[in-house]
């Protein structure tokens, strides 16, 4: 069964009258499905706030919840109950495919920290959409980070090579011709910078660890390590793509 | 609630079906002739004048094979294919139909759903289907002899928002409550999991008539967790007719100097000569045209296999791409995909087989793709699980589950015209995503959001869903409203948007204006009979019709000793003829609708070799074990077909 977050606020349930914790998805007394909780991505799962993540039991919880939640389940219940379904359906998946992916997962920890520290949640939601909208200070960390993002600076000089090599490469394709020397060091660039993408991952992961275990002095330090990292590998990811994307298959 | 039947149905490009659960399997429920396929054809009948008034009655609608009869009489008065019109917008529709004998109703305005003339009527997309949706509900009200109001639909996996909820329209149109849109190939795999307990990866490569598509699942305990889909909503069978067609058209007017463009009719004629060559390409090494022409000349023309495979090849390539995006997406090589599963008509030609076979490595992994279930029928049978699922009424079904994607990602536009996504693409479906606005100038009350659907940057490169504006949001400063908007993919994968501000805590009003599609007034005013679900209209309805259908039958079987074939019965086999007749000519007296039914299928079941033989004499030996009402359809018009499905009322 989920966990009992402490501060959720008690509630009756709406088919048996029975108070539970807000943040349950069923009742704990009659089973039936409740409105959609107010609690977080961890909370749905029953999880604590912590980057390494059992992802065997992750999807087996996913599945379990799933078979009792899902739409599928509700065809023929009342409209109240179809719509709820609906609605903690999507929270879980929702919850799940944030969760499961490592990069995701840091993202929105960090997001949650960062309502934490005082920022406003939603400037921290996403990219940015706002009509005509004025840039809000606090956003510009966590958002928009494609646009942000700067050449690492010990890479400065490797990233201009490559974006020579990738606009002779373009002109060479355009004219037709190939270029057996110029694929080759490409493809020992690519090489080098997927490996430094696995560098990154395996620093996050060290932070996780880090962060998991550490007191809120220990996990200050660590987010912002993680919020770095986050960037490098944006931006290392995106010159691999180009590559390859040039490389073809 | 209603507790009755939940059918499934696959309204597809070609052919329809209707299937349920028969206990813990899924079957096709086949129509009054015993044929599990319903073409998807629609016909408007010659309006003949009302005596009474002296003014053209009410004309009248019919569906399936003998729709697919008067293609050649009255080409103007018949839709085939309208799957490829669901959703789309004039400009779609437009390119669409260069390639179709119907014509667009030619008072039609921008931004509204593109209506086809058919006679002098016109109709919406959704509401041919309806017709085709309605033909399959009466089928199975008929087998089962009591009235159906709920059904799975499927779609091709990568139909987008507005062709999903046009499938949702032609349903409510058709008297049934949809209870779930289920795509295709995810259908498939539901079918072909249930008797055995898989695990494991597995793709669907579904290419039937007008679409294609690929999806890869993992199956684990009873949960089919789709990871990714790919495909294109305009590559099927038809363009590979149609490339036939093409070649045909433009030799017989280079060498015979016959524009056969010009006669609709003889257009029809040659499309199903080119039909039929496709599918003898599938056995044989060659396949003919041997067609009259107009003007008396004749047009002969040897298709060799090779020169077919030549010519179609730019057609397969198309199904190869998304295939690899798929498995991109899905993390997976081809070397972890466990099984493959083909789906739709187009999957029996060899060069299909073949590429699938490239694709994803099996000869060499010493691997052979699913082709056990009739790939004509496998994806009903899937939705006939899906709707077993969903009533909750089988045993078998109980421990199933299917969680499906959205296949195309969902966006906003940005100032400068880019979209920025808020749901990805294959994210499993419900999916939502909460977003905030808010206002660039003081005392704004408006916010205009415009939503998309696709994986392009641009946002005209992509597929405009809806448009709103969040109104009546509290004059503020600049920047100070905060409106949420909350997107919401259900379970059909259909978009739900609601909206409120959150500093004053007013609920901001949202007005969803659909880019394209019927607003639900419109649908309502579609609604094909109100009165479909009066349960004494109802039965004597059944009744009148199910005697129609006789009469055509008992019509059909006084024709059969004129045809040659007839005397190449034996005694007993004609005797057994005339047994089943006179007791469906006694039967059909009574009031016994299941009787009725049942001396209809006796008599279609006795007369089945004479259906063979009378193909034997009329065509080649390629289409063998069917009925006389099938064969009826394959040879030429001159051999009545025994019967029609029955004439459907239009209101």
């Amino acid at each position: 069964m989920l966990k009992v977050v402490e501060n959720a606020v008690p509630v009756a349930c709406w088919a048996c009258s029975v108070a539970h914790n807000e943040s349950t998805l069923f009742c704990p007394d009659c089973s039936k499905i409740q409105p959609p909780t107010t609690g977080d991505y961890f909370s749905v799962f029953g999880l604590e706030h912590r980057l390494n993540i059992d992802l065997p039991a992750l999807e087996q919880e996913f599945h379990r919840l799933s078979r009792r939640l899902h739409p599928d389940r509700f065809a023929r219940a009342s409209e109240n109950e179809k719509d709820w379904s609906l609605a903690d359906t999507a929270l879980l998946n929702d919850a799940y495919r944030t969760l499961k992916d490592p990069l995701r997962r840091t993202e929105y920890l960090l997001k949650l920290q960062g309502a934490e520290m005082g920022v406003s949640p939603e400037a921290c939601s996403g990219t940015t959409l706002l009509q005509n909208q004025e840039k809000i200070q606090n956003q510009e960390k966590i958002q928009n980070r494609e646009k942000t993002s700067r050449v690492p600076a010990d890479l400065l000089e490797e990233v201009f090579d490559l974006n020579m090599q990738l606009e002779e490469m373009r002109m060479a394709r355009k004219m037709g011709q190939e270029d057996p020397e110029l694929k080759e060091s490409l493809l020992t660039a690519k090489e080098k910078f997927v490996g430094l993408v696995n560098a990154v991952d395996r620093e996050l992961r060290a932070q996780w660890t880090i962060w998991d275990a550490g007191d809120a002095a220990a996990r200050q330090p660590a987010q912002q390590a993680m919020m770095a990292l986050l960037d490098r590998r944006k931006y290392l990811s995106n010159l691999v793509r180009d590559v390859t994307e040039i490389l073809g298959d | 609630m209603a507790e009755g039947h939940v059918v499934g149905i696959d309204l597809g490009t070609t052919n329809s079906l209707v299937a349920y659960m028969e206990g813990d399997r899924p079957v096709v429920i086949p129509g009054v002739d015993g044929s599990n396929l319903v073409p998807s054809v629609v016909a408007l009948d010659p309006v003949a004048l009302d005596p009474t008034t002296a003014k053209p009655g009410r004309p009248t609608v019919t569906v399936g094979n003998s729709a697919r009869k008067a293609l050649i009489e009255t080409p103007e008065r018949v839709i085939y294919s309208v799957k490829r019109l669901m959703g789309r917008d004039l400009e779609e529709v437009r390119t669409e139909l260069k390639f179709f004998p119907f014509r667009l109703a030619g008072d039609i305005e921008a931004g509204e759903v593109p209506r086809i003339q058919l006679g002098e009527l016109r109709f919406t997309p959704p509401e041919i289907s309806a017709y085709i949706l309605r033909q399959l509900k009466r089928n199975a009200e008929r087998f089962f002899g009591s009235p159906v109001t709920q059904a799975v639909i499927t779609v091709p996996a990568y139909f987008n928002d507005a062709q999903r909820q046009a499938t949702k329209d032609a349903g409510r149109m058709a008297g049934l409550d949809v209870l779930r849109l289920v795509n295709e190939p995810t259908a498939a795999a539901l079918a072909y999991g249930l008797d055995r307990a898989k695990e494991g990866t597995i793709a669907v490569y579904d290419f039937g008539g007008g679409t294609f598509d690929i999806s890869i699942l993992k199956l684990c305990d009873g949960i089919f967790e789709v990871q990714s889909t790919n495909g294109d909503t305009h590559l099927g069978g038809d363009d590979i007719d149609n490339l036939l067609l093409t070649i045909a058209l433009d030799e017989i007017y280079a060498e015979h100097g016959v524009d056969l463009r010009a006669h609709p009719g003889a257009v029809q004629g040659l499309r199903k000569a080119a039909i039929d060559a496709k599918i003898k390409l599938s056995t044989e090494q060659a396949a003919h045209f041997d067609i009259e022409l107009p003007n008396g000349d004749r047009y002969q023309r040897e298709i060799p296999r090779a020169v077919f495979e030549m010519l179609m090849e730019p057609v397969l390539k198309r199904t190869a791409a998304p295939c690899k995006q798929a498995m991109a997406d899905a993390g997976v090589t081809p070397e972890q995909i466990d099984e493959v599963v083909l789906v739709g008509g187009s999957t029996r030609i060899p060069a299909v087989r073949a590429l699938v076979d490239d694709l994803f490595r099996l000869g060499a992994r010493g691997k052979k793709p699913h082709t056990e279930l009739n790939p004509d029928e496998v994806v009903a049978l899937g939705a006939a699980v899906q709707a077993g699922i969903l009533a909750g009424a089988s045993k078998t079904t109980d421990d199933m589950l299917l969680l499906d994607v959205t296949p195309l990602s969902l966006g906003i536009e940005q100032l400068g015209g880019t979209v920025a996504r808020i749901i990805q693409r294959n994210s499993t479906i419900p999916a939502s995503a909460t977003e905030h606005f808010t206002t660039g100038v003081d005392g704004q009350t408006n916010v205009a959001i415009h939503v998309l659907q696709g994986e392009r940057e641009l946002a005209a490169d992509c597929r405009s869903l809806a448009r709103f504006d969040l109104k009546g949001i509290p004059p503020m400063a600049a920047g100070l409203p905060r409106i949420e908007v909350r997107f919401l993919i259900d379970a059909d994968g259909i978009l739900h948007v609601s909206a409120r501000e959150q500093r004053s805590g007013k609920a901001a009003e949202i007005e969803v204006k659909p880019t394209y599609g019927l607003t639900d007034e419109q649908v309502e005013n579609m609604i094909l009979d109100s009165f479909d679900h009066a349960e004494e209209d109802f039965s004597r309805r059944l009744l009148i019709e199910a005697r129609n259908e006789a009469d055509t039958i008992l019509a059909a079987v006084a024709r059969a000793p004129q045809n040659p074939a007839w005397n190449e019965l034996s005694a007993e086999e004609q005797a057994a003829i005339a047994v089943a007749r006179d007791r469906l000519v006694l039967i059909m007296q009574g009031s016994d609708l299941n009787a009725i039914s049942h001396a209809m299928v006796a008599l279609d079941k006795a007369t089945r070799r004479f259906a063979e033989l009378m193909m034997d004499a009329a065509v080649s030996s390629a289409i063998r074990g069917k009925t006389m009402s099938e064969a009826g359809k394959e040879i030429d018009e001159t051999v009545s077909a025994p019967h029609d499905f029955a004439p459907a009322e239009f209101k």
